[in-house]
């Protein structure tokens, strides 16, 4: 789960991180209230989780209190590469003598968190490892042992951070290390970490992922999610326990276990068609979830055609029909739909198909067939 | 022979009042596991259909002498269990609870490594199946029958379509190992394709990777530096987007790191053979195996 800018301040904020002073706003009165309160030259900016919007006019320096109206008016409801600005962030104009670069990665393949810290920050760090990797300083942290001062210091030195901001520097990587693990982060990122003229260190931007497997334990987190931010589609598909990506194709596809499903999408587009989503009924699913799984692919209007994949393990493909008997009795679907079946109870499953005799039911018997059949399909759909 | 499970197995499964826990307990039983034991603390004393249970593995390896341990339990629950498996003395950890937090598979991950002693599969993996000798987890055994074809997965039911194939081909497996889809596998591809290698039965080893992580592409470095047998992977995943999770914790492009496309690339350098489908998978083995003799 992606936290938002301010979100993510405040949560460094509990746990001492320095940031600058602000407040989030979703109206224009707000966010004025917001700039008279902190005083001015004061920064307006849009929240949204995606890079760049500053240069795309997402980020507004408000010198009085006419301005902070006029930025607030044009960032709040603008749109940011798709995504519609809903709040902005107040906060104090920081003055800058020197921009760092501080992130605590989950480093999938070391098994271990992994700290980096770099003397450029302010740009793409993607951009910065490809072109200058020995400009960033990086180490593992054994996660038994936690962070040490010392991790912090080899940083500092390695990474070459002017020599009076070492202790403040390293003091701020020890409390990002600490977000990072009790907050149940895979992501800390800060992009500025500035220091000031008066040389204080101050975090400007805050990037972090949070684990959803580990909400359970941290109630004040779980009311973050950004609504705004997720597909009407993905969020009804959540709702009714399913897994749900939202791909731009016009293939509805439903499976039974995420590598099968990965696979049938990649299938799909090898035999020329477009996946319209990735569903993954899950093991074991009950004809209820795959009632719902059809009315979640079909709420897609671009959707011309849907396969079933399915190979029964824990999951019986006679539910899977009687799932799909049960949808066209209450949705009536207008698509055409190929259904493979094949596993546990696959002839149970085929045989109340037919019986059913479900108008523009297609049954195929391999993976293969029911991926090129439905790419046939949803070509004479487009026709 | 077979790897990681067999007739010397002896199962205690925590979680086993649970319905998932008994439903799977007891059709590895039928199979012919050895179901020795249960951990439900507070239950100690009851039994499932004859499997007793304890309220501590430490008292369940003590009366049993159990070996190998499965965890069904939720996943708030999952982490102290497998850790509770390893101080018991048990062996092998085979953990299909999904969901649990990726720190603590963290803290579990490098407690078992440092400390030497337990082998971890999983978690949200579907277990191993050792045809014709045990079955621990929820692979569908049916599908399976016993010969020299390995296979090691990222993913249970892709697993089962492409072993379908190769059966009906006429081919069995030695096993089939889940080492499931989350961030931080107990075991990866090079830990089991050692297994394989020197397994006398394996004659093939049949890898099935996704998209996230590195693990196949590190795969594809050790299979050119210490595997004899011949290797056929599959890659799930060519038309994921970055940044989406596609149903396992562990399938995220980030960035432009963890494609299918690199990881492919990774294998065929290294003379792995990947196919594109899982029919193609399949296909493969088969002709690498010869016209059906071996079944």
């Amino acid at each position: 789960m992606d936290l938002l800018e301010y979100q993510g301040k405040q949560l460094f904020a509990r746990h001492g991180v320095p940031v600058p002073t602000g407040r989030p706003a979703t109206t224009v009165d707000e966010a004025v209230d917001a700039a008279d309160e902190i005083g001015y030259p004061c920064v307006i900016k849009a929240q949204v989780q995606i890079g760049g919007r500053g240069k795309l006019g997402g980020i507004k320096v408000a010198q009085s209190r006419e301005e902070a109206r006029e930025h607030a008016q044009a960032i709040l409801g603008m749109d940011i590469r798709g995504l519609t600005v809903h709040e902005v962030w107040v906060e104090g104009a920081s003055q800058i003598a020197a921009e760092y670069y501080a992130s605590v990665v989950f480093d999938r393949s070391a098994k271990a968190p992994l700290l980096m810290l770099s003397t450029k920050g302010g740009m793409d760090i993607e951009a910065v490892a490809e072109e200058d990797p020995d400009a960033i300083a990086r180490l593992h942290v054994d996660p038994l042992l936690g962070f040490q001062d010392f991790h912090g210091r080899r940083l500092a030195f390695e990474a070459g951070v002017d020599a009076d901001v070492v202790r403040p520097v390293g003091a701020m990587l020890a409390k990002l290390y600490r977000v990072f693990v009790e907050e149940d982060a895979t992501l800390v990122e800060v992009n500025p970490l500035i220091v000031t003229p008066e040389r204080e260190v101050r975090a400007l931007d805050a990037k972090v992922t949070l684990d959803g497997n580990a909400l359970y334990r941290h109630a004040d987190n779980a009311g973050l999610r950004d609504l705004s931010a997720e597909d009407p589609q993905e969020r009804m598909a959540k709702e009714r326990g399913l897994t749900y990506v939202k791909l731009d194709g016009d293939i509805g596809i439903l499976g039974n276990g995420a590598g099968l499903v990965m696979s049938t999408l990649d299938v799909v587009a090898e035999a020329g068609g477009r996946p319209a989503n990735f569903l993954d009924a899950g093991g074991g699913s009950k004809a209820e979830a795959i009632t719902s799984a059809v009315e979640v692919i079909l709420s897609d209007a671009k959707v011309k055609a849907v396969l079933f994949n399915i190979f029964g393990g824990i999951t019986r493909c006679d539910e899977v029909a009687r799932g799909l008997i049960e949808a066209f009795d209450q949705i009536k679907p207008d698509v055409p739909f190929v259904v493979r079946l094949d596993g546990t109870n696959d002839k149970e499953g085929r045989q109340l198909l037919a019986e059913a005799d479900l108008p523009n039911v297609h049954t195929e018997s391999t993976m293969d067939g029911a991926a090129a059949r439905v790419v046939e399909l949803a070509a004479k759909a487009s026709a | 022979m077979s790897i990681l499970v067999g007739e010397n197995t002896k199962l205690c499964v925590s979680g086993i009042t649970g319905r998932e826990g008994t439903f799977h307990s007891l059709r590895n039983r039928d199979y012919g596991t050895q179901v020795v034991a249960g951990v439900t603390p507070g239950k100690g004393g009851q039994d499932v259909e004859g499997i007793p249970v304890f309220n501590t593995f430490h008292e369940a390896v003590g009366d049993t002498g159990a070996n190998t341990a499965m965890v069904f339990v939720p996943p708030r629950f999952a982490a102290d269990s497998i850790l509770e498996a390893e101080d018991a003395g048990i062996e092998l950890i085979i953990a299909i609870t999904e969901g649990i937090p990726a720190h603590d598979e963290l803290r579990v991950y490098n407690t078992l490594r440092k400390n030497g002693r337990a082998r971890l599969i999983g978690p949200n993996c579907p277990g191993i199946l050792s045809p014709g000798k045990a079955n621990v987890g929820i692979i569908p055994a049916a599908f399976f029958k016993q010969g020299n074809v390995g296979v090691v997965s990222r993913s249970g039911t892709l697993t089962y379509q492409i072993g379908n194939v190769v059966a009906q081909r006429g081919f069995g497996n030695s096993t089939i190992v889940g080492i499931g889809g989350d961030p931080v596998p107990g075991s990866d591809f090079i830990d089991i394709i050692s297994l394989f290698e020197q397994d006398p039965e394996t004659e093939l080893i049949v890898m099935c990777g996704e998209i996230g992580g590195d693990a196949e592409e590190r795969a594809a470095e050790y299979i050119a530096a210490h595997v004899t047998k011949p290797v056929v992977a599959y890659i799930a995943g060519f038309t994921a987007p970055p940044g989406k999770t596609m149903g396992h914790a562990g399938a995220i492009v980030s960035g432009s790191k963890g494609t299918a496309k690199a990881k492919a690339e990774a294998l065929e350098g290294k003379g792995v053979r990947v196919g594109r489908t899982p029919t193609e998978v399949a296909e493969l083995a088969v002709s690498l195996l010869g016209a059906g003799t071996h079944s």
